[in-house]
């Protein structure tokens, strides 16, 4: 029922809204909790697992309860909010959910009366056999009967922002604690953010009017704090910021929710932004919770916490129930009976410390009677005051140690693990007045503090213990733990809190046991007659609260989530249609159909042209390091297995680079562009590797060495024109390059321009097939790409990608690190055993490669697969066996293609001893083994005639 | 998140590092047996507790040095520069 006066709501302004389809009008300022219960709506949601009826239970974060879906239009459906904690806004639509056909009538409550029968574990215990129903049957069942909200199903159409921040001076929470440490802290100039995850700053003030502030009402003082803060320009106060996480070095995470309280139309920008906050000091005034209180029915609707009732009257102007029994364990629950007496409730309080607490309660949708010694008492609201748990999460997040006070039945914060301090509920701290101190203290003490009555609020009392628990006591609300769970837990031999959280699943609802865990350890403390830090506290973890995936992902998704890189030559090839594959983060034109071809046909016209003809293959992914200085020549020699000293200034070796362990890492091309310089290339995807590695050697092994390495990726374009017609292409492009072979034969490089633009023109092939790599700058390589295209048209150029590219290379044994090596293969295993400098005195894996293990003779060898015609292509990974012993394996295919220059399949593979072994091998796949024989690794032109035309 | 005392730029933020193992380690080819190379290879102190390990300081300086953490509490203790 709404009040006439009173409360921080604005009655002037009316907010129309709906639940479960039904329009209701609340006030600017509203909760969805508040306006609901001030229209009379008691009954919200059905608990997880027996669909009990359940109402709202807290005013915060803590509500265990009310869980609705909250509806925002396409893509907007957010499940399990917390009525308590969703701002009022105009149109607001909300659902309630695991109720089916509706709330008030729920087929699923069956679950209830059958609440004798599915105590703790019963999960565990009943769907045990036959073992493989349980992911078909069982568990789609029990999904369906027992849950939550529905997630939503379309991608998110919002954009989340993200921000990194640096304060001297975190403060979490804007209670009285954590405004009075701003306060002293703002004249000292500190940089100083101020966080609460409330929709206003003031935190318990905004409950409590009747207090007195420095002579003033605390609202009103509250609002001349606030405006001293917001002035000062080194403070910024962020409402609606959740710090969620604490983590290592005072970097705490803040989740900023900056549209939700609006209509979803009115509601631009950003939805939510994390903040990252690496804070010199953090201070955590993060309030405590209020205990509920375990007996029989505990958990129908109208049955509350009395702090939140006192919130609903004081700070948002409604009465939830007119007969009121208010439970008193702790004496904070008088300030609630005295707010409902104030504006004319008819209030029974019931000690708690001098009689039991109730048998039982009544009422089906609503409470409307509480058994207490004296007999049955009718009422339509239930309080309870439990005391309250000062909310250490971000402290334990920050790896400070919690500490168990006996005399008041509390954990408090222990030991700091960072430059952090714990102030006002947190720390165990209730009164008000020692609130102001302790948060003034922590702020930096300085000047007279703001101070108050101390009596606002009493001592923290012993943790009311349940008397009677067999009947259904509830402890865990949103799991529906009940105390006798926790019991049977017990007698079933669980005896540490984690184990008995995770048979009983106490504590692991959405809420995190914010209301529940300290009343099961309670429990099982009683149970296990042992004290309560003996058995132990749950961890607590962050999240604080749930925050959305997309808060976290914030710009990082989408396009942005993994960057796309392209080569100056990508626009040509889409242009022409090409079909592209992912290397690492590179687009790679993979091949170029022609209408009414599929890859294969594509692949096969593409290598009989390049053979044929001439081909052009965009190579710019290739990585790139520029390697300079006196002693550059003696860095590459002492990193590849190749020798480096003695090549020629305008010559190109093909390098191989083991790790330490001798294992091949990666390889490619190094050209020598003069003596102080070299122009390194690697694969596409070992580049940013190398050059790591590389960087570690100089600066750590070889320092006294006088050399630069730069990477050089994006710098050229790289341009592979492959064939027998090649040089008849590119020799009216290029100016000052003598194309002779005499002068210009295979693995020479030569500087001068081609179609214009400055050229690093080498003479290399992966094809097998006369060939030049043309390195221009970046810039021009479109330019230079379509002039040698244009160039080639009357020699039948053919553009081909990737695909192509492993056929050509493999008809002709040329490895691909990391398909045909694996980590574990050393050079002379992958047949490179030629480029490894015979009279080197050292290079990076030397040393491994002599290890006897390195040099067994059977080692997986790199060998050719001699398949007979009309055979299918084999897998590649497939294994391969002896034909005499078809079940152990001896190696497996790495490479394998129709080969449409041979009119038959070829395949490389490891095999042990392989290059020895002479004789028939066998495929194993799905099917009967294929046969196969081993053969060398060159499929075409083994004498190279073709490469050095 | 760890923040990283960089010796050439100052504490940053761990994202802008890179983890290079174990420091201290003497790459010493010539003289040593196969189970003295082996562990050079592969043999490393894993402690709990004070541990020296190497950090690039990859998305700045790019220079590696050495630093002594807690593997427990994750505090570090003091950096130089690794060459």
């Amino acid at each position: 029922m709404r009040l006439s006066t009173g409360g921080r709501v604005d009655r002037a302004r009316p907010v129309s809204f709906s639940f479960d389809g039904r329009p209701m009008t609340g006030f600017a300022g509203d909760t969805l909790a508040s306006a609901l219960l001030a229209n009379g709506v008691h009954l919200v949601g059905r608990s997880f697992k027996y669909h009990r009826p359940r109402g709202v239970f807290g005013a915060g974060v803590e509500e265990p309860n009310a869980l609705v879906g909250v509806d925002r239009g396409e893509g907007r459906w957010e499940p399990n909010q917390r009525a308590t904690t969703v701002p009022l806004y105009e149109g607001l639509t909300a659902r309630s959910q695991n109720a089916w056909p509706s709330l008030r009538f729920d087929v699923g409550a069956l679950n209830d009366l059958a609440a004798p029968l599915i105590p703790a574990g019963f999960y565990y215990k009943t769907f045990m056999h036959p073992r493989r129903a349980w992911e078909k049957l069982y568990e789609p069942l029990i999904r369906r009967a027992a849950g939550l909200g529905t997630a939503p199903t379309e991608p998110d159409p919002d954009r989340y922002a993200q921000h990194w921040a640096h304060a001297e001076l975190l403060i979490v929470g804007s209670g009285p604690a954590g405004l009075a440490a701003a306060m002293a802290a703002a004249p000292s100039g500190r940089r100083v953010i101020l966080c609460d995850l409330d929709e206003e700053l003031g935190g318990s003030l905004l409950s409590r009017p009747d207090a007195v502030i420095d002579g003033r009402p605390a609202w009103e003082w509250l609002e001349s704090a606030l405006a001293t803060l917001c002035a000062a320009p080194n403070v910024r106060l962020l409402p609606r910021t959740t710090a969620f996480a604490y983590g290592i070095d005072n970097l705490v995470s803040l989740a900023e929710r900056l549209t939700d309280h609006r209509p979803p139309a009115a509601a631009t920008g950003a939805r939510e932004r994390l903040w990252q906050v690496r804070a010199g000091q953090v201070v955590i005034a993060s309030g405590a919770h209020e205990r509920p209180l375990v007996f029989p029915g505990n958990d129908r609707p109208g049955v509350m916490l009395a702090s939140a009732a006192e919130t609903y009257i004081r700070r948002y102007g409604v009465l939830p129930g007119k007969r009121v029994v208010v439970l008193v364990a702790h004496e904070s629950g008088l300030r609630a009976a005295e707010a409902a007496r104030a504006v004319g409730a008819e209030v029974k309080v019931v000690d708690l410390r001098e009689e039991p607490a109730p048998e039982a309660t009544r009422g089906r949708l609503r409470i409307s009677g509480v058994k207490l010694r004296s007999g049955w008492e009718p009422c339509d609201l239930l309080l309870m005051a439990g005391g309250w748990t000062p909310a250490l999460h971000l402290f334990s997040q920050s790896r400070g140690t919690v500490a168990w006070s006996e005399e008041r039945q509390i954990f408090l914060p222990g030991e700091s693990a960072q430059p952090e301090t714990s102030v006002g509920g947190c720390n165990g701290t209730f009164g008000l007045d020692d609130c102001l101190a302790e948060g003034w203290a922590a702020g930096g003490d300085t000047g007279p503090r703001p101070s108050a009555e101390p009596g606002a609020s009493g001592p923290s009392s012993p943790l009311a213990r349940p008397d009677s628990a067999d009947g259904r006591a509830f402890v865990d609300f949103q799991n529906d733990v009940t105390a006798k769970d926790i019991r049977l837990a017990v007698r079933e031999g669980f005896r540490s809190v984690e184990h008995i959280k995770r048979y009983t699943t106490t504590g692991m609802a959405t809420d995190q046991g914010r209301t529940s865990n300290i009343n099961a350890l309670a429990i099982a403390s009683d149970a296990l007659d042992r004290p309560v830090p003996a058995i132990g506290l749950t961890t607590f973890r962050a999240p604080y609260t749930p925050v959305t995936f997309g808060t976290m992902a914030a710009m990082t998704r989408g396009p942005l989530f993994d960057p796309v890189r392209t080569t100056p030559i990508h626009d040509w090839a889409v242009a022409q249609g090409a079909v592209f594959e992912d290397v690492g983060q590179w687009k790679r034109a993979r091949y170029f159909p022609r209408a009414g071809e599929d890859m294969h046909t594509a692949v096969a016209r593409e290598c009989l042209a390049v053979r044929a003809g001439a081909g052009l293959f965009d190579a710019s992914t290739l990585g790139k390091i520029e390697v300079v200085g006196p002693d550059a020549a003696e860095f590459l020699h002492r990193m590849y297995v190749n020798a480096f000293l003695k090549l020629g200034v305008g010559k190109c070796r093909y390098g191989v680079l083991c790790r330490e362990d001798g294992f091949v890492f990666d390889d490619g091309v190094i050209g020598r562009i003069a003596e102080d310089r070299f122009h390194v290339t690697t694969t596409t995807g070992g580049a940013a590797g190398v050059l790591h590695m590389m960087e570690d050697y100089r600066q750590t092994e070889f320092p006294e060495l006088k050399v630069w390495l730069t990477s050089t990726t994006e710098e050229w374009a790289t341009i592979a024109l492959q064939g027998p017609r090649a040089r008849d292409i590119l020799s009216p492009l290029v100016e000052g390059i003598d194309l002779d072979p005499e002068s210009f034969p295979h693995m020479a490089l030569k500087l001068g321009r081609v179609a214009g633009a400055p050229t690093r023109l080498w003479r290399v092939s992966f094809t097998g097939e006369l060939g030049f790599e043309i390195n221009v700058p970046s810039i021009h390589g479109r330019a230079v790409w379509e002039a040698v295209w244009e160039a080639g048209q009357r020699f039948g150029i053919t553009a081909y990608g990737t695909e192509t590219m492993h056929v050509l290379r493999a008809e002709k044994g040329y490895i691909i690190v990391g398909q045909d090596t694996d980590g574990t293969v050393t050079p002379f295993d992958a047949g490179l055993g030629w480029a490894v400098g015979k009279t080197k005195r050292d290079f990076v894996g030397k040393r491994s490669l002599e290890r006897p293990a390195m040099l067994r003779a059977d080692r997986k060898q790199l060998v050719g697969l001699d398949l007979p015609d009309g055979a299918t292509v084999p897998e590649e990974g497939a294994q391969i066996v002896d034909p005499a012993e078809p079940t152990r394996a001896i190696g497996h295919v790495t490479s394998a293609y129709a080969s449409a220059c041979l009119g038959r399949p070829i395949a490389m593979a490891m095999v042990r001893g392989g290059r020895e072994r002479i004789g028939p091998v066998a495929i194993a796949g799905e099917g009967a083994p294929v046969p196969a024989r081993v053969c060398g690794t060159v499929f075409i032109d083994p004498e190279g005639a073709r490469l050095s035309g | 998140m760890l923040l990283i005392p960089c010796p050439h730029c100052g504490p940053r933020a761990e994202i802008e590092f890179r983890h290079a193992g174990e420091a201290h380690l003497v790459r010493r080819t010539e003289g040593v047996d196969d189970a003295e190379w082996g562990g050079y290879l592969y043999a490393r102190a894993n402690p709990r507790g004070l541990h020296a390990e190497r950090w690039r300081h990859i998305h700045g300086c790019g220079r590696f040095f050495n630093l002594m953490r807690d593997t427990v509490t994750d505090k570090v203790m003091d950096t130089g520069d690794a060459s």
